[in-house]
């Protein structure tokens, strides 16, 4: 009888998945763990190579290559700890701002190496965009909230131009026709549905090139999702976008590529509607049918 | 020593109370095979048993405390010989006092005297007898409260609920007598500031322009017609509080700035706490500093520069006053500056903004609050301080804005006022209780308008 290994490397050459019905914990931990599927694309937008992450000396990413195409939803997904927001955060360089972080390898952006020490990791995130999990509109009025980026970087002196600004970045996240007429109320003031707006108003009001965005939908509810994923589908026009999402029905929704994760490693990664049909990797399917997560 | 074993007996008499009313309970509960169900836990039992144990004894010595001084002065005067029973009041309570003097080992002004020792030997053995009764008593109530509690326990008892009643009034009363001593306070000084002002109008205290509080001690003295306007005294006050924000705001917050945001976490532990030693320094000390360091610095440079100064100044007096506040403002604020969450600076940063951009234009703004309610609360610390005025910016009551001028305060007048040898109501003496409430007054004011801004402009994160 052949071992799992053997099994999953003939599976692999055969491209057909096998069956992970009576897959333990110890011959997950014995899986082979090299990415499966294609990680490049075409029209890169962002490419990731050998991505290792350490927070002292735990290492939460472990050899990732992935790429990022133009104007395509990636969606991320894995179970909870495997390093999703790890490595979403490496591609705007946040991880600079915890000071146990450490990242090695290489990502470029439009083919520069965004950790070569001539980039400004602050003009950086400028061009690629962060949405977190939980909304976190600063404690100024919805206003100033979209006006932050746009005043900050020195972007219009005018005030007509800023109040352009504000309102396109609000129509684009498909909430302006809410806020319209309540402008100078704090951003805290609206529902978490529209907070999670407001802060992707706040994210395109300064025209990045990519969007990060970091499990967007969890604290809210059915509805706001719904707004929220139909945004993201209209985003794609313009931006190029990464999105972590611990919910397999909306990576299909949004997405038309997924990557899975799983304790640091790169799974598999793939056309969202094959690795939901038909993954490839045992620990892919074990974990879209629901066996662990 | 008896006291000691007294309240060792107690705790080991309610000790044995809780195991007792535990036992019981349990036992209760194990009839008919632990079918009947007692209305709380065993545990309920216990601590109301012991409570039962605890409170009569408690009560028998604050009633006892309050009335034996009274019954045993009684029964030392009885007892006394004639002659002293027919003393008029007075000089009869100068006997007892020597008596009692005598008693304690002090000094005594007819030691001598063959009777006052006889009845010294009386008071004594009164004395012990009374603590031995009240020992005894305090331990049968004690046995009795315990018995009765031991016998009350029941299934219907509703255990739970009455510790949780006793344990709520216990607690209602100490805050009671928090919220009741503050009203004690306001109301005799509002007293005593009625009193004053039927002497001095309020319009000419509140407005008047000239402070120089002195009365004549007899009628026939002249210059007796006191001056008592306000105006000097706060407008020093002001003047003082004003230099010395100047000096704490600034520092306090820079300080706030960094130590929050930048200094590491090791450089902070060590930082924040050698900050708040400022706050500790006795006010005297600083008062030595300003006084003899800086005040006849503050002259030099003054005279170097060509403008007249005193020897005491509002200057002086502000500036070691500001360096004492500063922990106020400082600890605080970096207090709130660390609250503001972590998904703030990451919504800041991941806008492209940098550290400094992201300290002004977010975390300032969400700090606000806390950082303008740790500035009133310094305020309010500067109005209040004395000892530092006292030393270093005299106690002439200059109405100047020219910080190189001595000025006095509030605080130290009220203190100058009270240290006087006039009899105690005279307009002298009562202008300290007039200061005192407006100066209450003002600070009140802002403590409610720190609280206002704080509450108003609190920024829900999320
Ligand atoms: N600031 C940090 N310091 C130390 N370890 C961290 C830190 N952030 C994350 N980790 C560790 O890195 C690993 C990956 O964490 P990460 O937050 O990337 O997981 P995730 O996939 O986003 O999980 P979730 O779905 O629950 O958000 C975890 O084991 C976590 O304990
Ligand atoms: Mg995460």
């Amino acid at each position: 009888m052949n071992t799992l290994s053997e099994d999953l490397l003939i599976s692999r050459r055969i491209g057909l998945s096998i069956s992970t019905e009576d897959l333990d914990a110890a011959e997950v931990a014995e899986t082979n763990r090299d990415t499966v599927g294609d990680y490049t694309v075409f029209d890169p937008k962002i490419t990731a190579r050998d991505v290792n992450v350490f927070y002292g000396t735990k290492q939460a990413i472990c050899g990732v290559n992935l790429d990022l195409g133009n104007y395509e939803v990636l969606a991320m997904i894995g179970p909870s700890g495997c390093g999703k927001s790890t490595f979403l955060r490496c591609l705007n360089r946040m991880n600079d701002t915890i000071a146990e972080c450490r990242v090695s390898g290489k990502i470029h952006l439009d083919g520069e190496n965004i950790y070569h020490q001539n980039i400004d990791e602050v003009l950086l995130r400028a061009r690629v965009g962060m949405v977190f999990q939980k909304p976190n509109p600063f404690p100024k009025s919805i206003f100033e909230n979209v006006a932050y980026g746009p005043r900050l970087h020195g972007m219009t002196r005018d005030i007509g131009t800023l109040w352009d600004i504000v309102e396109s970045s609000l129509r684009k996240a498909a909430l302006w026709d809410e806020v319209k007429d309540i402008l100078e109320q704090p951003g805290t003031s609206l529902s978490g549905g529209q907070q999670q707006r407001l802060c992707i108003a706040r994210a395109i009001s300064i025209n990045p090139e990519v969007i990060l965005m970091d499990e967007p939908c969890s604290a809210l509810d059915p509805i706001s999702t719904a707004k929220i994923e139909q945004l993201i589908d209209e985003l794609r026009e313009h931006y190029s976008i990464a999105i972590v999402t611990h919910s397999m029905q909306q990576a299909a929704r949004v997405s038309q590529r997924t990557a899975y994760f799983h304790l640091g490693d790169l799974i598999e990664v793939g056309a969202t509607n094959q690795i939901f049909s038909d993954p490839l990797h045992p620990l892919t399917e074990a974990y879209i049918s629901g066996r662990f997560g | 020593m008896s006291q000691l074993l007294l309240v060792a007996i107690l705790l080991a008499l309610s000790a044995i109370a809780y195991q007792l009313g535990r036992r019981r309970a349990l036992a209760l509960d194990n009839v008919n095979g632990g079918r009947t169900r007692l209305h709380s836990r065993p545990s309920h039992y216990a601590v109301l048993t012991m409570l039962w144990c605890l409170f009569p004894p408690m009560l028998v010595f604050t009633v006892w405390s309050v009335v034996d001084t009274h019954v045993i002065t009684g029964l030392l005067v009885q007892d006394l010989p004639a002659e002293f029973q027919m003393l008029p009041m007075a000089h009869l309570e100068l006997v007892v006092n020597d008596i009692r003097n005598l008693a304690q080992g002090n000094i005594a002004a007819h030691a001598d005297d063959p009777t006052i020792q006889a009845a010294t030997g009386h008071y004594q053995q009164l004395l012990q007898i009374n603590r031995f009764a009240k020992s005894v008593v305090m331990l049968l109530a004690a046995t009795a409260g315990l018995a009765i509690g031991w016998r009350l326990i029941s299934p219907h008892l509703r255990a739970r609920v009455h510790t949780e009643r006793i344990v709520n009034l216990f607690l209602i009363s100490c805050a009671a007598l928090a919220i009741l001593t503050t009203i004690g306070i306001l109301l005799s000084v509002l007293f005593e500031a009625m009193r004053f002002f039927q002497t001095v109008p309020v319009t000419s205290f509140l407005f008047g322009l000239e402070w120089s509080p002195q009365t004549a001690l007899r009628d026939d003295q002249i210059g007796s017609s006191g001056a008592f306007g306000a105006v000097p005294l706060f407008a020093g006050t002001f003047l003082i509080s004003a230099i010395a924000m100047m000096v704490a705001v600034p520092i306090g917050l820079l300080s706030a700035i960094y130590l929050a945001e930048y200094a590491s976490r090791r450089l902070r532990s060590i930082a924040k706490p050698l900050l708040e030693i400022l706050a500790g320094i006795p006010t005297v000390v600083y008062g030595f500093f300003a006084a003899l360091t800086l005040a006849p610095l503050v002259r030099q440079i003054s005279e170097a520069a060509g403008i007249e100064a005193a020897s005491e100044s509002a200057l002086a007096a502000g500036l070691v006053m500001g360096i004492m506040i500063i922990p106020f403002v400082s600890s605080l604020s970096d207090d709130v500056i660390t609250a503001v969450p972590q998904a703030m600076r990451d919504g800041s940063y991941a806008m492209g903004a940098t550290h400094s951009e992201t300290i002004l234009r977010v975390i300032i703004p969400a700090a606000l609050p806390g950082i303008v309610g740790s500035i009133l609360l310094a305020v309010s610390r500067a109005i209040g301080e004395t000892m530092i005025v006292v030393m270093a910016a005299g106690l002439s009551a200059n109405l100047t804005a020219n910080p190189f001028a001595a000025v006095t305060t509030v605080t130290v007048q009220i203190v100058t006022l009270l240290v006087g040898d006039q009899e105690f109501d005279s307009p002298k003496t009562l202008a300290a209780f007039a200061l005192g409430l407006v100066l209450f007054l003002l600070t009140l004011t802002l403590n409610v308008i720190a609280l206002y801004v704080v509450r108003k402009y609190r920024e829900q994160y999320d």
